[in-house]
């Protein structure tokens, strides 16, 4: 714990380089070429997850101290974290992540904000998708502003659609002037065609109408010849309350991959995730929270079976709005934080790497003696997964994708090259 | 128009003779039905929050028990769900709840009124999604907003906040000051014991840190009352969870019992003791009436006024509110101190509101109730609702976060909602043909707002079923 201690007190150095080794075992060559272009798999989680429990700084002294039950122990200890890089650990719910990491395909980033500051959720999720400094001032987000940058041609869907949403409607980052889809895990039966032909007619003279009704049908098409359907979410049995969370995420998951991987599907999709505002009783190694994230873990797991041959070529990107207290409150929970932790996960990826620029959990440290301070704008891991993996230019990252964002400078070296 | 607009906008939806009844004045109409408290029209019986939370809670502590016991559950028989005893204490109120609900907006002949019901509701939002919300979300607009909604602002903010629904949805009940009585016994001892150190107890469990929970506190200042640029720092925030610690639950046993189960309860050895500074004023120790102060206070803000005048224009007139339209509805709200009527009197003055060319695109919930009114439906069976909403994607008490549904139309307007729309409207057109002749439901629920190109369709559909489904997907009845 000592020598720990010593080395944090350097501020400034990046934590990596954990498990490159192994990944020169997959056979990367044999994929590398043969699918097109590049995909992308945006998950949001809405709520602000815990980044000290997902992702455990074990090694800071004062971390047992403030998480109190909700910490994650030390590697090796009983329900301990699954061991990353000697200071950081996965919380050990995430044994697929933990599978990727050591296979070099999952870069951890911690102590990580979008530049908000506060702590409203709705606000903290517009800047997460609006790709401002601020909550208010756009309707669209950043993701579509990207797609609209994108090359033209290569892998775009019939109608030129670049991007699908995984839910009924289009969350704001996906929203904008570049056509998206959106589909939901829970399948529509077959609407009868006439109708769908005679409602054609009666939108011809609104527009707004039109437009989605033809997306809607060429979606459907393209969920029919991608195969195997998603597994149709049962619509909740007798009317329970909720569906388990779980399996909500696990088959948008699912339904993504069918998608990308139809003919003329998507290359990037967006994923929703609820339920990590844990307030009270979040649990530590077994628990509420532990549940969420083993369904998440679960959801990235089928993402990247269903994906097979695609999965080389892909890059999940995994964030939430801002991160929880440092200390746990009077409830067993934690309270809206700022700093936080984010993953990047993919064949596409070079990983086995924990980015972190350790701020430290001493009182000090803490932004407004509460929270994990940021080190990290989360704009520099989108501007880097864009260039690099995307391939949308520099100027226009800058510039419409990410305005204000000369702060915040992309990563190098995220993707393979 | 002003007729269509009145009953289709302000209201939610027309039952045959609506139109006709609004039609000699339609703001007249619209006046008639703001006061006074809104009562559930319909036959459903429903139950008191305070004993669904007895009935869960006794549930709880049998599955505990049998756990405890290791007892086997009994076997489930065929297919269906495992015994869950909590489970089956919540789900037939929650599901009374929604059903419930939906009669009333068929059936209530104050349209205008329940639709502000609903409004409040959203405004206010707990969900059933949470565990020991699930039984007593729908209770929070029947016993906390209903009675309320053509009263006082600060009555309906005060039933609100000290409501079971909201105090649990929001984590408050456990809240505990650091320097209230429980907290500063709970030290004592641990100092006797001299456990602390160690951080567990004799049997081994984690001693417990008491402390405050801000998310109660959070959510009335950012989501209730003066909105997330209403000008409250973090600090504001702090104080505020402060002094409302104590507000929480009757029941709970050894050192927590005290009050009524389920109801309202402000326990004082919880509450942390002290004058608070919030927003620059300080507020004497003064127990419960320390938060009540706060609210009172709150209540009468111009941010407050403003940020529901902001909401009500969003949702009466336009997903980008007019700034005269909100000026003059908040302007209302400060002057008369929040009388809600005098506030909606307001909207109903505001010309915004009756521009036929700013519609609103509905909502899952707008485009079933409007329905069943069109229709002269009134579900019978709480299956036919809850199944409408899980496929339209609004689950009924269930906005997921507390800050309610979206209330514009680009959260509602995917592609894929779209067709999951079409699908549930040719099952209600399958299920409910018989007897109905759509070009004459056409005009009783859409009025002047039917175009000759939709009606021309209903003619030459191949038959009612497909012609009642065209209809309820038409641009003007998918609008509002």
């Amino acid at each position: 714990m000592h020598s720990f201690h010593s080395r944090f007190d350097r501020r400034r150095f990046l934590l990596g380089a954990g498990g490159l080794g192994l990944s020169a075992a997959l056979p990367r060559v044999l994929f590398a070429h043969t699918g097109g272009s590049a995909r992308l798999v945006v998950v949001i989680l809405r709520g602000a997850l815990d980044g000290l429990a997902a992702v455990p700084p074990y090694a800071d002294p004062h971390y047992a101290d403030l998480h109190r039950e909700l910490a994650i122990a030390a590697p090796g200890s009983p329900k301990g974290a699954l061991a990353l890089n000697g200071t950081f650990g996965l919380h050990p719910s995430f044994a697929f992540l933990h599978e990727r990491y050591l296979a070099g395909e999952l870069v951890v980033f911690h102590a990580v904000a979008s530049p908000y500051r506060d702590r409203s959720h709705f606000d903290g999720q517009n800047v997460l998708e609006n790709g401002l400094t601020r909550p208010l001032g756009t309707a669209d987000g950043w993701l579509n502003r990207a797609l609209a940058a994108l090359p033209a041609g290569a892998g775009a869907g019939k109608a030129g659609e670049h991007a699908v949403a995984i839910s009924q409607n289009v969350p704001l980052i996906l929203r904008g002037d570049a056509p998206v889809i959106s589909k939901s895990p829970q399948a529509t039966p077959d609407v009868d065609e006439e109708l769908l032909s005679r409602l054609a007619d009666l939108y011809s003279h609104d527009d707004w109408f039109s437009a989605r009704l033809s997306e809607a049908v060429q979606t459907e098409k393209l969920t029919d010849e991608g195969g195997d359907p998603a597994p149709a979410m049962a619509a909740a049995p007798g009317g329970a309350v909720k569906p388990a969370a779980a399996d909500r995420v696990g088959g948008a998951a699912r339904m993504a991959a069918t998608l990308m991987r139809s003919e003329g599907g998507p290359e990037v999709a967006v994923i929703e995730a609820s339920g990590w505002d844990t307030h009270a009783n979040q649990g530590g190694a077994q628990g509420a929270l532990a549940q969420r994230l083993a369904g998440l873990d679960g959801a990235l797991r089928a993402l990247a079976e269903d994906l097979g041959p695609l999965w080389p070529q892909t890059a999940v990107l995994v964030v939430t709005e801002f991160g929880r207290t440092a200390a746990m409150n009077g409830t067993r929970g934690t309270d809206h934080g700022t700093g936080g932790c984010a993953f990047l996960a993919g064949g596409a990826v070079r990983g086995g790497r924990v980015i972190a620029d350790w701020p430290g959990l001493n009182p000090g440290a803490l932004l407004d003696d509460r929270d994990l301070r940021p080190t990290l704008d989360l704009r520099s891991v989108f501007k880097a997964v864009l260039d690099e993996h995307m391939h949308v230019d520099a100027r226009t990252l800058s510039t419409r994708v990410f305005p204000d964002s000369s702060g915040a400078r992309p990563l190098q070296g995220l993707m393979r090259a | 128009m002003q007729t269509e607009i009145a009953v289709l906008r302000f209201g939610l939806g027309a039952r045959p003779g609506d139109l006709a009844a609004a039609a000699g004045d339609p703001r007249a109409w619209l006046m008639a039905q703001i006061r006074g408290a809104v009562e559930l029209a319909g036959n459903t019986p429903l139950t008191p929050s305070d004993q669904i939370f007895a009935e869960v809670q006794a549930a709880r502590d049998y599955a505990q028990e049998m756990k405890r016991e290791g007892a086997q559950a009994p076997a489930a028989t065929g297919a269906a769900a495992p015994f869950n005893p909590v489970r089956n204490a919540y789900l037939p109120h929650y599901r009374a709840q929604v059903l419930a609900r939906a009669q009333s907006a068929a059936l209530t002949a104050r349209p205008f009124a329940e639709r502000l019901v609903h409004f409040w509701t959203n405004h206010f939002a707990v969900s059933a999604d949470k565990g020991a919300v699930s039984g007593i979300a729908g209770t929070l607009e029947n016993e906390a907003i209903r009675p309320h909604v053509g009263g006082r602002f600060i009555d309906l903010l005060t039933a609100v906040e000290q409501h079971p629904a909201m105090i649990a949805f929001l984590d408050n009940q456990n809240s505990v000051g650091k320097d209230s009585d429980l907290a500063q016994l709970a030290a004592r001892r641990q100092a006797r014991r001299a456990f602390a150190e160690q951080g567990t107890d004799a049997s081994g469990k984690p001693v417990r840190q008491f402390g405050i929970n801000e998310n109660l506190a959070r959510e009335i200042l950012e989501l209730h009352t003066l909105g997330v640029d209403g000008g409250y720092s973090q600090t504001d925030v702090t104080a505020f969870a402060e002094i409302i610690s104590g507000w929480s639950i009757g029941g709970g046993k050894g050192r927590l019992a005290g009050g009524t189960p389920g109801r309202f309860y402000f326990r004082d050895n919880l509450h942390e003791p002290g004058a608070k500074t919030f927003l620059g004023k300080t507020y004497r120790e003064d127990g419960l009436a320390q938060g009540e102060a706060v609210l009172s206070d709150l209540a009468r803000h111009p941010a407050t006024a403003h940020f529901i005048a902001t909401k009500l224009v969003r949702h009466f007139v336009s997903d980008d509110p007019p700034p005269a339209a909100v000026a003059r509805v908040a302007n209302a709200f400060l002057k008369s101190g929040g009388d809600l009527p005098k506030v909606y009197a307001a909207l109903i003055e505001s010309p915004e509101a009756w521009d036929a060319g700013a519609r609103k695109f509905k909502t899952p919930e707008d485009f079933v109730f409007s329905t069943l009114r069109s229709l002269s439906i009134s579900p019978r069976q709480p299956e036919e609702v809850l199944h409408s909403f899980d496929l339209l994607g609004q689950r009924q008490y269930t906005p997921g976060s507390p800050a309610g549904w979206p209330d514009t139309s680009k959260a509602w307007d995917g592609s894929d909602a779209l067709m999951h729309r079409v699908l549930w409207a040719s099952r209600v057109a399958d299920r409910y043909e018989q007897g109905l002749e759509p070009v004459d439901v056409a005009t009783s629920s859409l009025g002047a707002y039917a175009r000759p190109e939709t009606v021309t369709a209903l003619r030459r559909a191949t038959s009612s079923t497909q012609a009642l489904a065209l209809l309820l997907m038409s641009p003007e009845f998918q609008r509002r």
